[in-house]
C-alpha cells in the first residue's frame, strides 16, 4: 500500500512537473512590466477619474483569447500589450496593477459592457469605427493594425484577398474584418464565436483562411509557427486600435489621450511594447496621431 | 424595430437556412429514430443491445457535445467536409434519432401484444409484423411527442450558429454586433422567425392528431 501510495505521488509531481515546464515554454514569450503608481493624484472632482481614483480600483475589459495583446494564463493573470496599456493608465490614476479587475470582453459584447457599466474602460484590439462611436466613445488611436490572412505552413496559393475569392474563409461573427472580406473580396464566410475556435477548421483544411488584424494573427503564429503562417506581411486595411469608454465622457477621454502621449514621451509605451508584442513583432509601432473629436 | 425590417435580406438567409437545417435533419432523425426502434424490439440481441446503448448515450449527454464531434472531431478523424451545414446536419440527427426512437419504441408499447401475436400466426415475418402492424398503429399514437421533438429540433438547431454555420441565430448574433443599440429588437426578431417555423408545426400536430383520432 505504501509502496503504491509514493508510486503514485511520484508520477503525480513528475506530471506536474512537466506540465509547469510545458506552460512555461508556451509563456515565455510574453512579460509583464510594473509601472510606476501615481502617488495620490488628484483630478477634478465629479470626474471619472476622480471617482476611479478615490475607489482605489479600477475594471478594465480585455481579450482572454488573444496572444500578445490579451490572453489569461493559467495563473489567472491576463498579459499582452493591452494589458499593459491598460495597467499605464490605471498607475496614473494611483491604481496598482493589483487592483485592477480584468473582465473578459469579446468582439460582441464590448459595447453593451460600458453601457452596462460592467467595465469602466475596454482595451481589448478595439477598433474605432463610426458606427460603434455612436454607442461608445473612444480615446486613442494607440496602436495601428492592419487586417491580413493567415494560413497553413504549407499553403502557398493565398499571397493577397483577391485570392479568397469564393473560398471559406474563417473569422468571428459581427467583427470589421469579417465584413470586410465577404464584402469587399467575396470569400465564403465560416463564422466563429472567437478567433481560436477558427484553428480548428484551419488545421483541417476546411477553410482556406483565417482573417483578421495582423497582431492577431501574429500571436497564433507566434504560438505554432510549424503550423501556420501569415499570408503576406502586407495589410490590406487600416485598423485604429482605441480605449473604449462611456459614451460622451469627454473629461475622461480626453485625459486618457493626455495620458497616451505622455507613456510616448517618457518611453513606457516603447517599453510595454517590448515586453509584449515585440518579441513577435520586431518593428516597435510609433503611437498614431490621437484622435481627439 | 427599424432594425428588422432593415436587416430582413439577413433574417430571411438565416430562416432559409435554419428552415434547411431542421428539415433536413428531421428527416434524417425519423428515419434513423424508427431504425433504431426496430432495432430496439427486435428479435436479435446485438440489435436490441446497440440501439439502448446508442439512445442511452446520446439521450443523455448535451447537443454541444454531439456538435463538437462533427464539427471537430470527425475533421480530426479525416472526414472532411466543406460545408458546415454537413456536420450540424450530422450532429443534429444523430442527437435527435435517440428521441424519436424513445418516442416510436413508446408508441410500439402501446400497440396491444395480440396484435403482434395474431400477425405471427398467419405467417408474417419479423419485418412484416412491424412495418405492417405494429408500426402503422405505434406512429398514430406517437404522433404529437414526434412534432414535439421535431420543434425541439428546430429550436436546437440554434446550437449551430455557434459551430460554423450562419443560421438564423447566428445571423442573430452579428446583427447583435451590427446594431449595437438595439440588440433587443434584433433578438425579437430571431424570436419571431422561430416562431414562423414552429407554430404552424404545432398546429399540424393538431390537425394530424385530430385525423389519426377518428381513424382510430
Amino acid at each position: 500500500m505504501m509502496a503504491f501510495l509514493t508510486r503514485r505521488k511520484s508520477l503525480l509531481v513528475a506530471a506536474s512537473a512537466a506540465l509547469a515546464l510545458s506552460l512555461s515554454a508556451c509563456g515565455g514569450s510574453s512579460s509583464t512590466t510594473n509601472p510606476p503608481v501615481a502617488e495620490k493624484p488628484s483630478f477634478a472632482a465629479d470626474s471619472t477619474m476622480a471617482k476611479l481614483s478615490s475607489a482605489g480600483k479600477i475594471t478594465i475589459g480585455t481579450k482572454f483569447d488573444q496572444p500578445l495583446f490579451g490572453q489569461k494564463g493559467l495563473d489567472g493573470k491576463p498579459v499582452g500589450f493591452d494589458v499593459e496599456i491598460g495597467k499605464l493608465i490605471a498607475a496614473k490614476l494611483g491604481i496598482s496593477a493589483d487592483k485592477i479587475e480584468w473582465v473578459e470582453t469579446v468582439s460582441a459584447n464590448r459595447e453593451q459592457f460600458i453601457k452596462q457599466g460592467k467595465v469602466d474602460i475596454i482595451v481589448a484590439t478595439y477598433t474605432i469605427n463610426d458606427k460603434r462611436k455612436t454607442e461608445v466613445d473612444f480615446a486613442g488611436p494607440y496602436y495601428e493594425a492592419g487586417q491580413a490572412l493567415m494560413v497553413n505552413k504549407d499553403n502557398n496559393s493565398i499571397k493577397k484577398p483577391e485570392d479568397v475569392k469564393g473560398k471559406n474563409v474563417c473569422s468571428v461573427t459581427g467583427s470589421t474584418p469579417a465584413s470586410t472580406i465577404v464584402e469587399k473580396y467575396g470569400a465564403v464566410l465560416v463564422p466563429a464565436a472567437t478567433y481560436s475556435a477558427c484553428l480548428e477548421p484551419l488545421r483541417n483544411k476546411q477553410v482556406e483562411a483565417i482573417t483578421t488584424d495582423n497582431v492577431i494573427l501574429a500571436g497564433f503564429v507566434n504560438k505554432e509557427p510549424e503550423a501556420f503562417k501569415l499570408a503576406s506581411d502586407e495589410t490590406f486595411t487600416k485598423e485604429p486600435y482605441g480605449i473604449g469608454l462611456k459614451k460622451d465622457d469627454k473629461v475622461f477621454r480626453g485625459w486618457i489621450n493626455d495620458q497616451l502621449e505622455a507613456f510616448d514621451k517618457d518611453g513606457s509605451y516603447k517599453k510595454a511594447w517590448e515586453a509584449t508584442a515585440g518579441a513577435v513583432i520586431k518593428t516597435a509601432p510609433k503611437l498614431p496621431a490621437i484622435n481627439r473629436y | 424595430m427599424d432594425v428588422i425590417i432593415e436587416s430582413l435580406p439577413q433574417y430571411w438567409d438565416g430562416f432559409l437556412r435554419t428552415l434547411f437545417l431542421a428539415v433536413v435533419s428531421g428527416i434524417f432523425a425519423l428515419i434513423f429514430g424508427t431504425l433504431l426502434a426496430a432495432a430496439r424490439v427486435s428479435p436479435i440481441a446485438a440489435l436490441r443491445g446497440f440501439s439502448m446503448a446508442y439512445v442511452e448515450v446520446v439521450r443523455n449527454t448535451p447537443l454541444t457535445i454531439a456538435f463538437f464531434f462533427a464539427a471537430v472531431v470527425l475533421p480530426r478523424l479525416g472526414v472532411t467536409f466543406q460545408q458546415f451545414e454537413v456536420a450540424a446536419i450530422i450532429a443534429l440527427s444523430a442527437y435527435t434519432s435517440a428521441f424519436i426512437a424513445e418516442a416510436v419504441r413508446s408508441g410500439v408499447n402501446s400497440v396491444p401484444v395480440g396484435q403482434a401475436e395474431a400477425a405471427r400466426s398467419i405467417g408474417m415475418k419479423f419485418s412484416q409484423v412491424l412495418s405492417l402492424i405494429i408500426l402503422p398503429q405505434a406512429v398514430r399514437t406517437v404522433i404529437p411527442p414526434l412534432i414535439n421533438i421535431l420543434i425541439a429540433l428546430v429550436k436546437n438547431s440554434s446550437v449551430a450558429g455557434a459551430f460554423y454555420v450562419l443560421e438564423l441565430f447566428g445571423y442573430g448574433k452579428q446583427l447583435a454586433n451590427d446594431h449595437g443599440d438595439a440588440v433587443m429588437w434584433v433578438l425579437v426578431g430571431v424570436a419571431f422567425f422561430y416562431l414562423l417555423i414552429t407554430v404552424p408545426l404545432g398546429y399540424l400536430a393538431n390537425v394530424v392528431e385530430r385525423k389519426v383520432a377518428i381513424a382510430r
